[in-house]
């Protein structure tokens, strides 16, 4: 179908944008990679007011080394991520989930931080960001403020973005020696959206997991870190019996929802089955 | 309110100028507006592949882009690429191999596979596949357009 009408403005600034974002408050969405947006706009499950391209901001797609952190401008396509030798070196697991990401014209178009600002339960990059501990950099007119990942999810399609903000990087911490990790996606066809999927990645030294992150997408209203597993983990060597454990602990921290796709119970399952999959992985 | 955008763009090597309304997207644009109806419009969602173009050297799904984001931008649709011979190859052989049938969702696989072979000239035909997973066809089963593609591949890098 074909979307509602609406006004158009391609911005050259953040100060541009925000000074319409004060403008029309509720009735304006900022268009980015558009790669959702549009969809939605075309399915009419939407209609704003006007749209504000910010594509053409200058600056804001970048990927920085930073000492002990890489920072991805916001703006930066998946594809651009994706080629990026600097995210292969200093952050491995999103080099491994970005493939995921729905197709190459998609990937050609769609930026970070729109996949962080949309937070779709079911998409890569969310539960990524949770793995990696990442951070969010947040711009209003009154400034800036930096949140990390786990206090940014809040529910379905809900994130603490306020409304007159715009993400503009995504700081992530670079992988340490002695940390592995692990990216499992389970989907009916290639790109399609997760049935339910992992991004893991933590201390492995001396064969002893510490400080593991397992975060999961598809399984609830929102990317979710096992913190049970997680507890479990700490401090201990990779046996059938503590998989076993962390196995029966998913269902305390994972919440899946029926779908088209199949039942709650059948998700949580696999969820089952790719964390024990993604710990051999890492503890290999 | 910017209901209607000037844009100035060029497409298949032309400048253009037109004012489109803003919701107008890129596809819809090319067909309606500059009768390029090579390029086709299926699910209107991003999934199917039908609407493929490229802009500024990069394929892109028509449906999701607006004809205002490509002002200032360079864009090529299947009959750019046909007229200029940049995919004769692959042409010849989806014919040879019996890659098409209606033919509807053909320009789509047609710049797909021309940007597989640009950034992977030696494709197996897993890694194929996994490129033209987000183009889909009703007729031929997918195997002839694999092979087409691998045997292109092939030819080039001879």
């Amino acid at each position: 179908m074909k979307s509602p009408p609406f006004s158009y403005i391609r911005v050259e600034s953040l100060e541009q944008a925000f000074d319409l974002i004060d403008q029309y408050g509720e009735e304006a969405r900022i268009l980015a990679g558009g790669q959702s947006l549009m969809a939605t706009l075309n399915m009419r499950l939407s209609t704003p007011k006007i749209l504000i391209d910010i594509n053409k901001i200058s600056g804001m797609d970048q990927i920085k080394l930073d000492n002990d952190k890489i920072v991805v401008g916001a703006l930066a396509r998946h594809t651009k991520v994706a080629n990026s030798s600097d995210i292969k070196k200093y952050a491995p697991l999103v080099s491994k989930a970005l493939p995921h990401i729905a197709h190459q014209a998609i990937r050609n178009r769609g930026t970070f931080g729109g996949s962080i600002a949309f937070a779709d339960p079911a998409a890569e990059l969310p539960a990524v960001s949770l793995a990696l501990e990442a951070s969010f950099v947040l711009q209003s007119r009154n400034g800036i403020r930096t949140l990390p990942a786990k206090d940014f999810f809040l529910g379905l399609f809900d994130t603490a973005l306020k409304k007159d903000e715009i993400i503009i990087a995504i700081e992530i911490p670079i992988i340490k020696d002695d940390e592995n990790y692990s990216f499992m996606e389970l989907s009916r066809r290639q790109g399609d959206y997760a049935i339910i999927g992992i991004a893991a990645q933590g201390n492995i030294k001396s064969g002893i997991f510490s400080n593991m992150r397992l975060a999961y997408f598809g399984a609830g209203d929102r990317p979710l870190m096992a913190q049970n597993a997680i507890n479990i983990l700490e401090g201990e060597r990779h046996t059938e019996e503590l998989i076993k454990a962390v196995e029966e602990s998913l269902s305390l921290d994972l919440d899946p929802m029926d779908d088209l796709n199949g039942p709650a119970s059948m998700k949580m399952h696999l969820a089952r089955v790719i964390t024990s999959r993604t710990l051999a992985e890492i503890s290999a | 309110m910017n209901d209607n955008i000037n844009i100035s763009l060029t497409v298949n090597g032309q400048k253009i100028s037109r004012n489109v309304a803003a919701r107008t997207n890129l596809v819809d644009f090319v067909r309606y507006e500059l009768e390029l109806t090579g390029s086709h419009v299926g699910c209107e969602h991003g999934v199917c592949g039908a609407c493929t173009i490229r802009v500024d050297g990069s394929i892109v799904r028509g449906c999701l882009m607006l004809a205002a984001q490509a002002d200032g931008s360079k864009v090529e649709t299947i009959e750019g690429l046909s007229d200029s011979n940049e995919i004769a190859d692959l042409q010849n052989e989806f014919h040879n191999s019996n890659a098409l049938q209606c033919g509807f969702c053909t320009p789509g696989f047609l710049l797909t596979a021309q940007e597989l072979l640009e950034n992977n000239p030696s494709p197996s035909r897993n890694e194929i596949r996994e490129f033209i997973s987000g183009n889909y066809c009703r007729c031929t089963g997918y195997q002839a357009i694999v092979d087409a593609i691998e045997k292109v591949a092939k030819k080039r890098n001879n």
